[in-house]
């Protein structure tokens, strides 16, 4: 018995030790799993979270651009892409292959593809074709039990409705460079575009949008699940431009029929700008998908420059359209009145030179008036020498030249407005009398854009008011507009002799741009032609009887003309340049002509920038 | 089998139907219970296709337990050599079917599920076992050769098992053996030298080791530095674990399950999966239930007058809490990974089917626990 005890002794003991452990085992793993999920709950919760949550950015769509009436000018266009998910697709290559039968898919990007894809996470899509046709995508669509692994998405791309027309006003857009990442999150998208040129680039932040964010539930491998939340992305804002897009159409079009040429068209009391053309133009479509390196060649070989926007870039000798200014300059100085008169024998002596008028036989006596209607040499050769060239510069200055605009496209050029400090600063040389007389007439070094000429015709003919130039009427909701300058201090007495002087340079027929006049009723034109020299056309070539249409293209001089419409109250001004196109009669204003009419007929100034859109 | 026609039940049926450990079979009920609700879960919010197998197997193996439990533990004290020897047969076959097959082998497909005799051994071993220490003296468990035989049985399986490869229950059939050693009474100081000769032979165990076994312990000695591969799961188990909090993500939304970041979750990972969803309070329900069903164990053994039915439900007891033990703390990172199921939760029959065996036995065991029973 004793032995029972002993052995039921041990046995109790041994159970008790047995049991004792059992329970500490469960001590252990509730201890355990209190330190998992009370200790490191919350940092367990979140690293679950971060293993099934992405989150994801929605592209936003870009603001669009459009005209003072609402005609779209850029806009967003689906962009169906048909893409590969290679963790879907048990057999790429031969989910590609069978794509082959259905749409135009070369081998080359079928490699393409494949390569890429061993780049990326197997759940990552790979772009295999971009713009496809609705019917393409259709045949897809229809076929895709067919096409493991192949999936439709939509994107959006940029379209420019009016294309080469009014590509140097509206840009394009293109892949952000290195330089232009500012750190907005919306720049890291796949394929996200920016404004690079024009006013996709001048306005470019406002129309960016703001992009959403979606969070996706991904399970382990990846795959989306489903969306969470959504913040859905902002559309950027819309900008409204002051330009009529039929005036704008139309201009191009004119300039077509010349090799090289641009036009402006300003409204001469608020500055607001209905048409900016520069021919040759370019397709801005191109640059929104891929051009090929020889149409990238040809633009930039192009002589004419295509990529250039000449109406305002374009720097040329203003020529016989300068010569209001040096009139006003003469009136403003005193050294002439309206009776004043010079005689002119077909050329001016100042020292040993001889200055040539460009008639052979001279005009004769002629007043102020008369020499702007005859554009004769002489006079303001006369009138040079009186005034001097830093009060010629002084007026030019007052009346737009030589100085940028503060114009929205970053393109603009100053010109140039020479004067004696100017000289010294640039050349170290002193300044020559004869560099007055030939600036005088708008040569030398004197440069100007079409768009300062504009401007220079509307603060003659508005009044005398200071206007600037603007071609933005609104971003989203704020205006962006103009409607009243600085009155200069001009004598208006001045103004009108002058605006005499122009209305008969196309009305009388004594004009040099009679030819040109405006004939229908309710309708007409004045202003002032200039043909500006690009090279010197020396006496033996003279001699010899060199006439200017048997240069080379690139040697020919340019024709100007700068116009305003209607006579009385002029409201639209206009500034036309034909490179290398000869005369400005002969060439410029026939095209201005053209073109205040066109602009007359459309009246754009009747009505009000467009606002209040649905988007 | 002399006794055979001797054995006659002192109690009528009803008498011992009311014996059975009722409070017993209710910790099973809401314990399978709860295995169910999470399979439920594990497969999205269906019955298929786990839910549903596993109460179908629960029934049967519901009755196979009362049945076991109401047959007299003469009985199984006069089978536990025979069952031994079937179970021993048994791996032998696996084994041979391993060699013939290619690699690890460790199932006989019975058509309706399969069948894994290590499962089973580890009952057979107990009951061997107990029946062996049955008519033991004190002075008998100090003689060494007394238990050289107890050594082969316990070694013979575990060396089967091992050669499958599955060194995760050949461990288990070891330590239960162990455990029924030292419920008998056998020295402390041979357990003291036991320990130290495993500890001795690890670096030379090591060696045996096969590779996928090898990254598994580094695995489990630093599961961050490979989150992505072999540290993946413990990883995963422990975010899934931690991340359901007090109050648990709810029923059916356990995310880390439901998207697959949770691998073999209604297996070895289930209880994850219940802890993700029911929380901290749902995990230490379980964890309690646990607890009350390994205090039958000492409970029933106390109460029975022979040697047999005391060993039987001290080793199966045992068994039962290393199992629980095992697999949980696994999920939860505190040992490295193996392959052992919850029993009465994961999904799987042999494990379900093993653990209501062992109940059965153990009912058994207090059932008849005044029978007289002969010494040998």
């Amino acid at each position: 018995m004793n032995r029972d005890t002993q052995s039921a002794k041990v046995f109790s003991r041994r159970i008790f030790i047995i049991g004792a452990l059992q329970a500490g085992t469960l001590a252990i793993l509730g201890g355990r799993l209190a330190w998992l999920q009370i200790a490191n709950g919350r940092r367990y919760k979140m690293l679950s979270d971060k293993n099934r949550i992405n989150v994801k950015m929605l592209a936003p769509s870009r603001g669009l651009i459009v005209d003072r009436f609402g005609v779209p000018l850029a806009v967003n266009n689906q962009n169906f892409r048909v893409l590969i998910i290679p963790e879907q697709a048990e057999d790429m290559e031969r989910s590609l292959r069978t794509l082959q039968k259905f749409i135009e898919l070369d081998d080359k990007k079928i490699e393409q593809v494949l390569a890429r894809a061993k780049k990326t996470a197997k759940f990552v899509p790979v772009e295999i074709k971009d713009e496809l046709t609705w019917e393409e995508v259709s045949k897809i669509e229809v076929n895709l039990p067919e096409l493991p692994g192949l999936s439709i998405d939509v994107g959006e791309v940029r379209s420019y409705p009016a294309g080469s027309s009014t590509a140097h006003i509206i840009g394009y857009v293109g892949l952000p460079a290195e330089a232009d990442l500012d750190g907005d999150p919306v720049l890291t998208l796949p394929g996200f575009k920016i404004g690079k040129t024009g006013i996709e680039r001048s306005y470019d932040e406002q129309m960016r949008g703001r992009a959403g964010a979606a969070q996706v539930e991904v399970n382990v491998v990846g795959r989306e699940v489903r969306e969470l939340n959504v913040q859905e992305s902002v559309q950027g804002q819309r900008v409204v431009l002051s330009i009529d897009a039929q005036l704008q159409n139309m201009m191009q079009e004119r300039l077509a029929q010349e090799k090289s040429a641009s036009a402006v068209v300003m409204d001469a009391h608020s500055g607001a700008i209905y048409g900016l053309a520069s021919y040759p133009g370019f397709d801005p479509n191109l640059f929104t998908h891929t051009m090929s390196a020889e149409q990238w060649e040809a633009l930039l070989a192009n002589p004419a420059h295509p990529l250039t926007n000449k109406a305002i870039a374009g720097q040329y000798p203003p020529a016989s359209t300068f010569k209001m200014i040096t009139a006003l300059a003469g009136m403003r100085a005193g050294k002439i009145t309206a009776e004043r008169t010079v005689y002119c024998p077909g050329f001016y002596e100042y020292g040993d030179n001889r200055f040539h008028c460009w008639k052979k036989g001279g005009h004769g006596t002629v007043n102020v008036v008369g020499a702007l209607m005859h554009s004769c040499d002489t006079y303001f050769y006369e009138l040079a020498t009186e005034i001097g060239i830093d009060r010629l510069a002084q007026t030019a200055r007052e009346l737009g030249l030589g100085q940028k605009l503060d114009f929205e496209l970053n393109e603009e050029r100053p010109g140039l407005v020479p004067d004696k400090s100017w000289k010294m600063g640039q050349f170290a040389d002193v300044w020559h009398p004869g560099e007055t007389i030939v600036a005088s007439i708008g040569q030398g070094y004197l440069q100007a854009t079409p768009l300062q000429l504009a401007v220079m015709t509307a603060r003659f003919v508005n009044g005398g008011y200071a206007v600037k130039p603007w071609v933005t009427g609104y971003v989203g909701g704020r205006s962006y507009s103009k409607e009243t300058w600085p009155k200069m201090s001009i004598d208006p007495y001045h103004l009108s002799v002058i605006k005499e002087g122009m209305d008969k340079v196309v009305n009388d027929k004594e004009g040099t741009a009679y030819g040109s006049r405006i004939e229908q009723a309710g309708y007409g034109m004045g202003g002032k032609t200039g043909t500006a020299q690009v090279t010197r056309i020396s006496m033996e070539q003279r001699a010899a009887g060199v006439l200017n249409e048997d240069l080379p293209w690139t040697q020919r001089h340019h024709g100007l003309f700068v116009g305003y419409a209607p006579l009385e109250n002029p409201r639209y001004v206009t500034a036309v340049v034909v490179e290398h196109g000869g005369g400005g009669s002969a060439v410029a204003a026939p095209l201005a002509k053209d073109i205040l009419l066109k602009t007359q007929q459309r009246n754009p100034a009747a009505t009000n920038i467009k606002t209040g859109f649905s988007t | 089998m002399m006794g055979m026609i001797k054995i006659q039940s002192d109690q009528g049926f009803m008498d011992r139907l009311s014996h059975v450990n009722w409070g017993l079979v209710f910790l099973i009920l809401l314990v399978s219970s709860i295995g169910f609700t999470a399979l439920y879960s594990a497969a999205g919010g269906s019955f298929t296709p786990w839910a549903s197998r596993q109460m179908m197997r629960f029934v049967i193996g519901l009755i196979g337990m009362f049945i076991i439990a109401l047959v007299d533990i003469r009985w199984w004290f006069k089978l536990a050599w025979p069952i031994y020897f079937a179970g021993f047969v048994l791996l032998v076959i696996v084994e041979i079917m391993g060699q013939v097959g290619m690699g690890a082998q460790r199932w006989i497909n019975l058509g309706f599920m399969q069948l894994q005799p290590s499962e089973l051994m580890k009952i057979a071993v107990v009951m061997a076992l107990a029946r062996y220490f049955h008519a033991a003296t004190l002075d008998d468990m100090r003689r060494l050769t007394f238990l050289v035989i107890p050594a082969l049985v316990i070694l013979a399986p575990v060396a089967l098992v091992m050669l499958q490869p599955d060194l995760g229950t050949s461990l288990m059939i070891l330590f239960a053996g162990a455990a029924m050693l030292f419920i008998a009474g056998a020295s402390i100081r041979l357990f003291i030298g036991g320990v130290a000769l495993a500890v001795a032979s690890v670096p030379i165990g090591w060696h045996f080791l096969h590779d996928y076994q090898k990254r598994r312990v580094m695995t489990f000695l630093d599961p961050e530095s490979d989150p992505l591969g072999a540290g993946y799961h413990i990883t995963q188990s422990k975010i899934a674990l931690g991340s359901g909090g007090i109050k648990g993500k709810g029923f059916l939304d356990g995310s880390q399950s439901h998207l697959n970041f949770l691998p073999e979750k209604q297996t070895d990972f289930i209880f994850t999966l219940w802890a993700e969803e029911w929380g901290f309070l749902g995990g230490m329900f379980l964890l309690v239930l646990f607890g009350f069903m390994f205090m039958y164990g000492p409970w029933i053994a106390m109460r029975a007058r022979h040697n047999f039915g005391r060993y039987l439900a001290m080793g199966l007891s045992v068994n039962f809490s290393l199992y629980v033990f095992i697999n949980i703390s696994m999920v939860m990172g505190l040992i490295p990974v193996v392959g052992a199921p919850l029993p009465l939760i994961s999904y799987g029959g042999t494990a379900m089917l093993a653990a209501l065996i062992g109940f059965g036995l153990m009912m058994s065991a207090h059932v008849y626990r005044d029978s007289k029973m002969t010494r040998i």
